[in-house]
């Protein structure tokens, strides 16, 4: 079969559309869709009445920034300070790396994983520790219809890998647990 | 106030936080009404975002009410019922003078790639999300605005990310008359897409995903045609033979980082974090659009590298269009085509969970269980 200039037939003409789908082409006209062209001056700078924003004052210590911007932003987030372990190794990222380079993203990994497995030992000595029945939300399958909403699904397959990714580190620091509470009973016992 | 808080990846709780403050004159403080989880929250939930701290509460798709304002603020006054673009933006730099507030660049110290976000890590600013009674709203004076009165909480809550970001899918398209346009995806951002193609004179719309239940959705809602691309060996196969063996003229990526569909993918891209998330459906629009055709990329990803068939890309000549979306320029247009009733996003809610139990709400939303397709939090319901 050779290929030729003309497009297939579309299975509906545009009378067809027309009739089928009320909306069809009101913003057939590119003039009509917001973000065309891509770059546009705004007039009215979205309501801004300042050229130059105010500078958001630093209350948390130096603020940590990619090293690709002049300095740091007018404004910022102050949600999650910088602290600890996780701080340092993520302060490392920023200060050292670039976005550019895969060794700044890998840190940010690092840290968030340090922080984490911080905050979950963390957790244990606190009126709240971590749940990770209640905070994974799994109780939620009980009214969910578990088995009828994952029947014939393509990804059940490696969704028995989330439990193992979820239960695991608890299932491992656990048994690191009991073993070294076991030696510390029998080191005592002799 | 009570918050959504992040214990580590897969997991969440619900926490008693500090109210937030005033950190800049022109910030707002929002009592937030209605939010909702939308798709790339899981990234975060999942794990797969790097620098999302303990703690940190997500959500940047949420309605409210004015509680506080700062001494600059002119726009709006405490008591306003306003809705808040998912980007944080100032409104005046480079990027946003010319319209592009997802890429602002004056709000987002942690990186210059991506711009600020509400609730979504610090590498997209280190600020607070909406999955909480309270939230500081930056630059209050250009991001959000007043809700109409006609428009209610639940399409203007979806008008604050997951609509304009489907109706961009279809923008960056370039669909002329009579494209054949096959979207990858049946979340609510592929779903409003698939319509919104529609809306620009698509020819022929086709959704693929792998949901049947979202499928049907596609059919009735977005008024598509629909492959499951479960039932296929090579969904870009059947793409090529239901195109004349040309392919698609435009296609979109409405999936993002944790796609299904190829195991190895999700394996290394999703479980073990060794890419910026599975680019299989990405690979596909690559390979099912036409030679010279447009790919549009609304789906989210990370920021480590994604194995890409850039190749087939400069091979076919392909036109790569991509962004976040710039929300507040979508308005004006999204508000008459929700007025009008051209698109109806509250027909797609699905679920609402009171605010104390968000973390149901994610493990449903995660798994895709009951149908879910899009779920609201409602803070004070519990």
């Amino acid at each position: 079969m050779a290929y030729t200039p003309q497009k297939p037939p579309l299975p509906e003409t545009t009378e067809q559309l027309k009739a089928r789908i009320p909306f069809w082409g009101v913003d057939l006209d590119p003039a009509d869709r917001p973000s065309v062209p891509k770059l546009q001056w705004q007039e009215d700078l979205s309501g801004a009445h300042w050229e130059v924003p105010d500078q958001q004052p630093e209350r948390h210590g130096p603020r940590e920034r990619s090293i690709e911007h002049a300095s740091i932003t007018p404004v910022f987030g102050t949600a999650q300070p910088l602290h600890g372990v996780s701080g340092a190794i993520r302060r490392h990222a920023y200060a050292r790396f670039s976005e550019a380079r895969l060794a700044h993203w890998l840190l940010l990994i690092a840290g968030d994983r340090v922080e984490a497995t911080g905050a979950h030992l963390r957790s244990f000595a606190t009126l709240r520790p971590d749940n990770p029945v209640t905070e994974t939300g799994v109780l939620a399958e009980a009214g969910a219809h578990p088995v009828a909403s994952r029947r014939g699904r393509v990804d059940a397959r490696h969704q028995t890998i989330d439990p193992v990714l979820v239960a695991g580190p608890w299932v491992a620091g656990a048994a690191v647990t009991w073993l070294g509470l076991r030696r510390v009973v029998r080191a005592v016992r002799r | 106030m009570r918050a959504m808080v992040y214990r580590g990846p897969y997991k969440l709780r619900v926490e008693e936080k500090d109210l937030p403050t005033i950190e800049h004159p022109n910030d707002a403080i929002v009592r937030v009404t209605l939010a909702a989880i939308c798709g790339s929250d899981l990234h975060l939930y999942h794990g797969l975002m790097p620098d999302t701290r303990i703690g940190h509460t997500f959500g940047h798709e949420f309605i409210g009410v004015v509680e506080q304002v700062g001494p600059s603020v002119e726009n709006l006054q405490v008591g306003d019922r306003v809705m808040v673009p998912f980007n944080i933006f100032c409104g005046t730099c480079w990027f946003c003078a010319r319209g592009l507030y997802s890429n602002c660049h004056n709000v987002n110290p942690n990186a210059t790639a991506v711009g600020g976000i509400y609730g979504y890590s610090h590498t997209t600013g280190g600020y607070d999300g909406g999955q909480a009674e309270y939230v500081r709203v930056p630059f209050a004076d250009v991001g959000p605005v007043r809700i109409p009165d006609w428009m209610s909480d639940e399409d203007a809550v979806l008008l604050t990310d997951a609509v304009p970001t489907g109706y961009f899918g279809a923008q960056l398209g370039e669909i002329v008359e009579g494209d054949v346009v096959v979207v990858f995806g049946a979340g609510i951002v592929g779903l409003v897409a698939a319509r919104s193609a529609w809306l620009m004179g698509a020819g022929r719309v086709i959704v693929v995903d792998h949901l049947e239940y979202r499928l049907e959705t596609a059919r009735s809602w977005a008024k598509a045609e629909t492959f499951n691309f479960a039932e296929y060996d090579d969904i870009v196969v059947e793409m090529k033979k239901t195109t004349g063996h040309l392919g698609a003229d435009v296609a979109i990526d409405a999936v993002g980082a944790e796609a299904d569909g190829n195991l190895l993918m999700h394996l290394s891209g999703v479980k073990f974090k060794l890419q910026g998330g599975s680019p299989i459906a990405l690979n596909w629009a690559i390979d099912s659009v036409r030679k010279g055709g447009t790919v549009s990329v609304v789906g989210a990803y990370g920021p480590i590298p994604n194995m890409v068939k850039f190749g087939d890309a400069l091979n076919k000549g392909l036109t790569l269009r991509m962004n976040q979306t710039p929300v507040k320029r979508q308005w004006p247009r999204l508000f008459e085509h929700v007025r009008n009733g051209h698109l109806t996003p509250s027909e797609l809610v699905t679920h609402r969970f009171p605010l104390e139990h968000v973390a149901e709400g994610y493990h449903v939303f995660s798994a895709k269980l009951d149908g879910v397709i899009k779920p609201l939090v409602v803070p004070g319901a519990a």
